[in-house]
């Protein structure tokens, strides 16, 4: 029933109507002690500049590059994290959690 | 996402109204489900349950892998009554994640020295109540035992609907303070609304044990459905 992700779902519109390219990456699903919750949201601009966080600040870099590629395309892509997932990601959480984010476009 | 979708997301987090927003994973595709609309949308008992525990998760349905993503106000707390179970309940609550307001027009008791950190009013509910919008998204507990004070706030829950309304006093007390409400007005299902004696069942002694039976009770109507909540109470 808490929220508090207000000003990160603000900063997406306030950023779009500003003339950004604007990204929205949402953890969707968690597995282990994965550090923050399902609904849990990271705003990234096509400048680099991000709000929010998917996790405790580990894979957020590689969530904002994949971003980048989102707002270039347009199409969404789902991103899967986790520590025993090496050939895929080299990005993984040391808290040994597996999450997925949806990374979508804003507009 | 699309930018109106976003833009009425985030009128209605503004508004603290309830939303969830159905994404379908694979296809990108997206809808937003209000609260007031559940009742009609094919993923009904989906949505109701997901926004009862507060959480957001994924569900099967006709073939598609959806994402529901719970928007839901930050609850609120108001408690009239600077009183000894206030001070244990209050901080209790905002550790739950209330955003808690005391009120209590005797300064004796509503001081800074006695609530540290809590937004405190020292004044009489007419006054205290109106200005803090409080809304369905509301846990109200009456605990200053005073009918001056406890029945005015408690006709002020009545009108913004608060998922909880718990009152302070025994059986005896509470069917007095029944008379007195009706004789204002109020309707026998506000009477039947409010938690009183209030608090679980649990034995409880001292001021900080009330306040853990009244949080307990809280977390209980707040989460469990319908049927296990009348079990509970």
């Amino acid at each position: 029933m808490l929220d508090r992700d207000e000003d990160i779902l603000k900063a997406a519109e306030d950023w779009q109507k500003a003339g950004h390219g604007v990204a929205l990456a949402t953890v969707v699903e968690t597995w282990g002690s994965a550090p923050r919750p399902a609904g849990s949201s990271l705003v990234i601009n096509d400048d680099g500049t991000f709000l929010g966080s998917v996790s405790g600040g580990c894979v957020e870099g590689a969530v904002v590059t994949e971003a980048m590629d989102v707002i270039e395309t347009g199409k969404p892509k789902m991103l899967e994290f986790g520590v025993a997932d090496e050939t895929a990601w080299n990005v993984g959480l040391s808290c040994g959690g597996t999450i997925r984010v949806f990374v979508e476009k804003v507009g | 996402m699309k930018l109106e979708t976003l833009h009425e997301l985030n009128a209605e987090r503004a508004a603290r109204r309830p939303v969830i927003l159905v994404t379908d994973t694979e296809s990108g595709e997206q809808r937003l489900v209000k609260a007031r609309d559940f009742a009609k949308d094919p993923l009904r008992a989906e949505l109701e349950k997901q926004l009862r525990t507060g959480k957001s998760g994924n569900v099967e349905a006709g073939g598609k892998k959806l994402f529901l993503n719970v928007y839901a106000p930050t609850a609120k707390m108001v408690i009239v009554g600077a009183v000894h179970i206030s001070q244990a309940l209050a901080p209790m609550a905002r550790s739950l994640g209330y955003d808690v307001t005391v009120v209590d027009p005797r300064t004796a008791f509503a001081s800074p020295e006695r609530f540290p950190d809590v937004p405190l009013i020292a004044e009489w509910p007419d006054v205290a109540l109106p200005p803090l919008n409080i809304d369905h998204y509301t846990a109200f507990v009456a605990l200053t035992h005073d009918p001056k004070i406890d029945d005015p706030a408690l006709l002020h829950a009545f009108e913004r609907d608060c998922f909880y309304i718990g009152a302070l006093g025994s059986r005896k007390t509470h069917a007095k303070r029944g008379d007195r409400l009706r004789a204002q007005g109020a309707k026998d299902s506000d009477i039947a609304r409010i938690h009183a004696p209030v608090g679980l069942a649990i034995g409880a002694v001292s001021p900080s044990e009330i306040a853990v039976s009244i949080m307990a009770e809280i977390t209980a109507v707040l989460r469990l459905p319908p049927k296990e909540k009348e079990e509970a109470a």
